[in-house]
């Protein structure tokens, strides 16, 4: 094929255009203030000004153990509910497979600030539905926003249920892309259903788990729009708070745009640090 | 054989016994949603369990008119996510065409900082893009701010340039002996073919506009130039606030999606997977 670059380029021309202003020169520009002191005007040079207060920081580390601590819960459990679901919703055996496929993948279309409004009411201590349900069944009822665990536990329970469908859309496309004369050999020499899940589907499966499962990892480490508006600015006590949540206060109310850099460059580096094993789960054995 | 199909049968069985309740756990907060909306405040604040719809849906879009412009927060969302979908759709399909279809120098590097983005955080360009908007370009609350930035998007580029190379070859070739420009040959022979996709593509970017929060949240705070999700947050906390009226916002935002999502779901479905089924 004979070289076109004058052509090419005018197609790419406005989207590298977009690429280079509003990412490429940020990438560089969050690297560059993060060694500098950003409160002072103007800005000076001072590299280990924020990476020094950041490795002090005990609001840093609370924010970091928080993220990884809702990370190691939550991606696993999300990530094995929307295998079962995708599985499940395969199953040949299935009936009113258009409500069950409604049922887990509407959340994908609900956006972040209304059901975090539905979950904080549905949550609330005196007149949530959850207590009210725990009530009528004999159960205490649980203050979830004013303690750390069961605060944990409602951003987790919400993150899952908005993200596993749409995990499991992306497995359900996987699964339907494993050839089907592979179950009827398996059928034939009376492999169990069980059997074929483990030793036909997972290891099929495995490059896309481990997508989803990478996507998942950095879309949490992220985390902001939850602990923001369900458990109050990530309360309570800092107990929720996350990476996110830290970076919006250091950056934008606190406006201190060096210190806010290197939150993000951290969470840069735990980014490709994931990126490399997902590489190094993945790679084509020799 | 008998023995077979009773075990299918049995199998039948435990799956949707297994799934339905699965399933109702899942529309519960939907349902939720839609059930709050209806109720006025005080039946929302009283000990017993309501889970059926009541009349008060209008009283509550007035509550929240009442405590922000809501109504003019969802017209500049709607204006900012068409204007927003048309424009994306136009650079991804623009560049997923070069990409696809063309052999120039520098390619390996275009796709590799393509695919490279996927993985990066958002954080890492936030500060930087706020600062610029608001500061060096002045920016900030306007309809510029909230469209442009995010007009770079990964996924949907290696999308279109799959949806690209996966077309005959001889069709444009045709074309060109014909002597169409190629520029012509995008516009009226690949998009036309392109449809189907372009539609998949349109949905998952209509809705990411739509649902957006950080971004508006962090350059258009000024009461008038908010976005609709903004508008409802700033209400999220406040003690003297209508939950009815949050809830009927809530309602706004989603259940419009949802008949979207009933009707088109097979291109919604496709936009997603297409992330990663190569």
């Amino acid at each position: 094929m004979r070289y076109q670059n004058a052509t090419a380029y005018r197609f790419l021309a406005p989207y590298l255009l977009i690429f280079s202003i509003f990412w490429l020169w940020p990438i560089i520009g969050s690297f560059l203030i993060s060694f500098q002191a950003t409160r002072t005007v103007p800005w000076r040079f001072a590299p280990t000004f924020n990476w020094g207060r950041l490795i002090g920081d005990p609001a840093f580390f609370n924010a970091l153990k928080n993220t990884l601590l809702i990370l190691v819960i939550q991606v696993p459990v999300m990530i094995t509910l929307a295998i079962v679901m995708a599985v499940l919703l395969n199953s040949p055996l299935l009936k009113a497979r258009g409500l069950f496929r409604f049922a887990f993948f509407a959340p994908v279309v609900v956006g972040e600030v209304a059901y975090s409004a539905v979950f904080r009411l549905m949550f609330n201590l005196d007149y949530g539905i959850i207590n009210k349900l725990l009530n009528s069944v004999g159960l205490p009822r649980i203050d979830w926003f004013s303690n750390v665990t069961p605060a944990m536990a409602v951003i987790i329970i919400a993150v899952t249920w908005r993200w596993a469908g749409y995990n499991a859309i992306i497995l359900l496309a996987g699964l339907q892309s494993i050839p089907q004369d592979v179950y009827e050999a398996a059928t034939l020499d009376r492999v169990s259903k069980l059997k074929q899940f483990f030793y036909i589907t997972l290891p099929l499966l495995k490059p896309i788990i481990v997508f989803c499962a990478v996507l998942s990892i950095i879309g949490t480490m992220q985390l902001f729009t939850e602990p923001f508006l369900i458990t109050e600015r990530g309360g309570p006590g800092g107990g929720t708070e996350t990476l996110g949540l830290l970076l919006y206060r250091q950056g934008f109310r606190s406006l201190n745009f060096g210190y806010a850099s290197a939150i993000a460059y951290t969470m840069a580096g735990l980014a490709i640090a994931i990126s490399l094993v997902q590489l190094w789960l993945t790679r084509d054995p020799k | 054989m008998s023995s077979r199909s009773s075990s299918k049968l049995g199998r039948s069985i435990a799956l949707h016994l297994f799934l339905t309740p699965l399933a109702l756990i899942w529309l519960f907060p939907l349902w939720m949603m839609v059930i709050f909306s209806t109720m006025p405040d005080r039946g929302i604040f009283s000990p017993s369990i309501e889970l059926l719809p009541h009349g008060s849906f209008l009283d509550n879009v007035n509550n929240l008119q009442r405590d922000t412009n809501f109504i003019g927060a969802i017209g500049i969302s709607v204006s900012v996510a068409v204007t927003y979908t048309f424009l994306s759709v136009l650079l991804t399909s623009m560049a997923g065409w070069a990409l696809a279809r063309y052999q120039f120098f520098g390619k390996g590097v275009v796709v590799a900082i393509i695919l490279g983005t996927i993985t990066l955080p958002y954080a890492v360009v936030l500060i930087p893009q706020f600062i610029m908007v608001a500061r060096d370009f002045k920016l900030a609350n306007t309809w510029v701010a909230l469209i442009v930035p995010p007009l770079f998007n990964s996924l949907g580029v290696l999308f279109m340039r799959q949806s690209f190379s996966m077309m005959p070859g001889d069709l444009f070739d045709a074309a060109r002996v014909e002597g169409v420009k190629e520029w012509r040959i995008f516009l009226f022979v690949a998009l036309p073919l392109a449809r189907p996709m372009l539609a998949a593509l349109a949905i998952i970017l209509f809705l990411a506009s739509w649902n957006n929060y950080l971004w508006p949240l962090l350059i258009n705070s000024k009461p008038g130039a908010m976005t609709a999700p903004v508008a409802l947050g700033t209400l999220i906390g406040l003690t003297k606030v209508s939950w009815g009226g949050i809830m009927a916002g809530a309602v706004m935002l989603t259940v419009p999606m949802l008949v979207v999502f009933v009707l088109l779901q097979r291109h919604f479905v496709a936009g997603i997977a297409a992330g990663a089924i190569k």
